[in-house]
């Protein structure tokens, strides 16, 4: 029978890994990641998960572990936040360039300096260009149904590629609310045992992902972002057939709400989608035609969905909680490279929000979109990016 | 063995190569000193075959090591792990 738990995020991504019956776990402990792999290294010590778990000393480590495991041929998971993330980037680049459907949950936390352990989206976004997949969740049920789709997803071989899935430290991570665990065996019959298209094996030694010449390294290159788009039609699918099975659906790519004939739409990733919502109630009942999409994969970047908006909304609003120093944020840059060969596209104010953890509420969001509307009906918008709630 | 597809299609996902003798073409001739084993002295203790760091030095059946002059790239490790001396490094022209 499914079960209905409460727990926190992090948990629930350790529930995750076990249903989806992940064979090997190397990680090291960093905050607000820590409680992901301790409550996997209590499934693996109970018995209750049939699982190698590998204890590492860095989160280099940990990811070179997890290439090894992947590439013999079993279903890797593992888990990190911000620095250690960070740490791990050189390897994530080869763990993608091997095409290992590695699944790792990031629970975002802000990079330092000045030191912080509170949410923002600047570590994950910083590995945009390592050929990971990322998603990006709104909440605990949503970290449970990604790791699974996760897996579907990148062990498909028209994909092969390594999956982050991403949730907010503490306002996901630590916080308990009711998730639906489906039955074993219908994971299970959802999501087969892994298939690796090469494996290292004692007796056929192999060595893979190595010196390529000029002649051959682009090809390579290319297959990577062949494997992007395929990720890109495959995501959807998924999402469908998880929901028709579980009940859960998230609208593949990017979740729309009340965007059918809303003049403004704001563009949100991760948690602010939940609370875009709650605003969009609300400017609704003034009589508001204001919408809210989040954009739940990032990587590949679903600008066909996004320059869909552009026939009905006048303009887009995009809320970041990252900022690429010398530029904004990355919704924004890649929302308005969406657009820019459209023939008549939509204004697009950029904001930057909730940095370090800063709260983002509903009522931020009313105040963003409020600002958006004025520059909308003047035509005019006064700034490009915005930061919200900037002290003086 | 390399294999060169026609193809994007023929390609796999990543690179994959399965260990051969020599992939990269032979490297003994990057030797200016050249081991040399005096097998009347040599005591068959394998040490040079375990510290050969190029697997140059093949091991019979008898423990006598043999030295693989195509790859050897003459780094005299084993000349100077050989606790009997067995192994001097000569140069090449002499």
């Amino acid at each position: 029978m499914a079960q209905t738990i409460i727990d926190a995020a992090n948990h629930i991504a350790g529930y995750a890994a076990k249903a989806a019956r992940v064979k090997v776990v190397a990680a090291y402990p960093i905050t607000p990641q820590t409680t992901v792999v301790e409550k996997i290294a209590n499934f693996v010590e109970s018995g209750e998960m049939d699982a190698e778990y590998i204890r590492v000393e860095s989160e280099h480590s940990a990811m070179v572990a997890c290439i090894g495991a992947a590439a013999a041929g079993v279903r890797t998971f593992t888990a990190t936040s911000a620095h250690g993330l960070a740490l791990m980037h050189e390897a994530l680049h080869w763990a993608s360039g091997s095409r290992l459907p590695i699944v790792m949950a990031v629970v975002n936390r802000a990079m330092g300096a000045p030191w912080s352990i509170w949410p923002d989206l600047s570590d994950s976004l910083s590995q945009r260009d390592t050929g990971w997949i990322q998603f990006y969740c709104a909440d605990n049920q949503e970290v449970f149904d990604t790791i699974i789709q996760a897996y579907k997803l990148c062990e498909d071989e028209r994909v092969f590629l390594p999956a982050m899935v991403c949730l907010e430290g503490f306002i996901l991570s630590h916080t308990y609310a009711p998730v639906k665990i489906p039955d074993q065996e219908k994971i299970d019959d959802f999501l087969p045992p892994y298939k690796s298209g090469w494996i290292l094996d004692i007796n056929r030694p192999l060595s893979h992902a190595n010196l390529v010449s000029p002649e051959w390294y682009m090809e390579f290159r290319y297959m990577i972002q062949e494997a992007m788009e395929n990720a890109k039609e495959l995501i959807p699918e998924i999402d469908r057939e998880y929901g028709k099975r579980f009940g859960f659906e998230y609208g593949g790519l990017v979740e729309k709400y009340e965007c059918e004939d809303a003049d403004l739409v704001l563009l949100t990733m991760g948690t602010m989608g939940s609370d875009a919502k709650i605003a969009v109630n609300k400017m609704r009942k003034e009589g508001l035609k204001v919408g809210a999409a989040r954009v739940r994969v990032f990587r590949p970047f679903p600008l066909e969905e996004i320059r869909e908006f552009s026939e009905q909304a006048q303009m887009l609003a995009t809320i970041d909680r990252h900022i690429s120093f010398g530029m904004e944020g990355f919704l924004a840059s890649e929302t308005r490279a969406s657009l820019l060969s459209q023939k008549d596209p939509p204004l697009v104010a950029g904001f930057i929000a909730g940095l370090g953890g800063r709260d983002v509420t509903s009522g931020t969001i009313e105040k963003i979109a409020k600002k958006s509307l004025e520059w909308m009906r003047t035509g005019k918008v006064e700034k490009e990016t915005e930061w919200v709630d900037l002290r003086e | 063995m390399s294999v060169s597809p026609k193809s994007r299609k023929e390609m796999p996902l990543t690179p994959l190569s399965s260990p051969t003798v020599g992939s990269m073409g032979k490297t003994g001739f990057w030797r200016t000193f050249r081991p040399e084993v005096d097998y009347s002295k040599c005591t068959r203790c394998t040490l040079c075959w375990i510290y050969c760091p190029d697997a140059a030095i093949t091991r019979q059946e008898d423990d006598t090591p043999k030295i693989d002059y195509d790859y050897c790239k003459g780094c005299g490790i084993c000349a100077n792990e050989c606790p009997v001396k067995a192994i001097a490094m000569k140069r090449e022209e002499e």
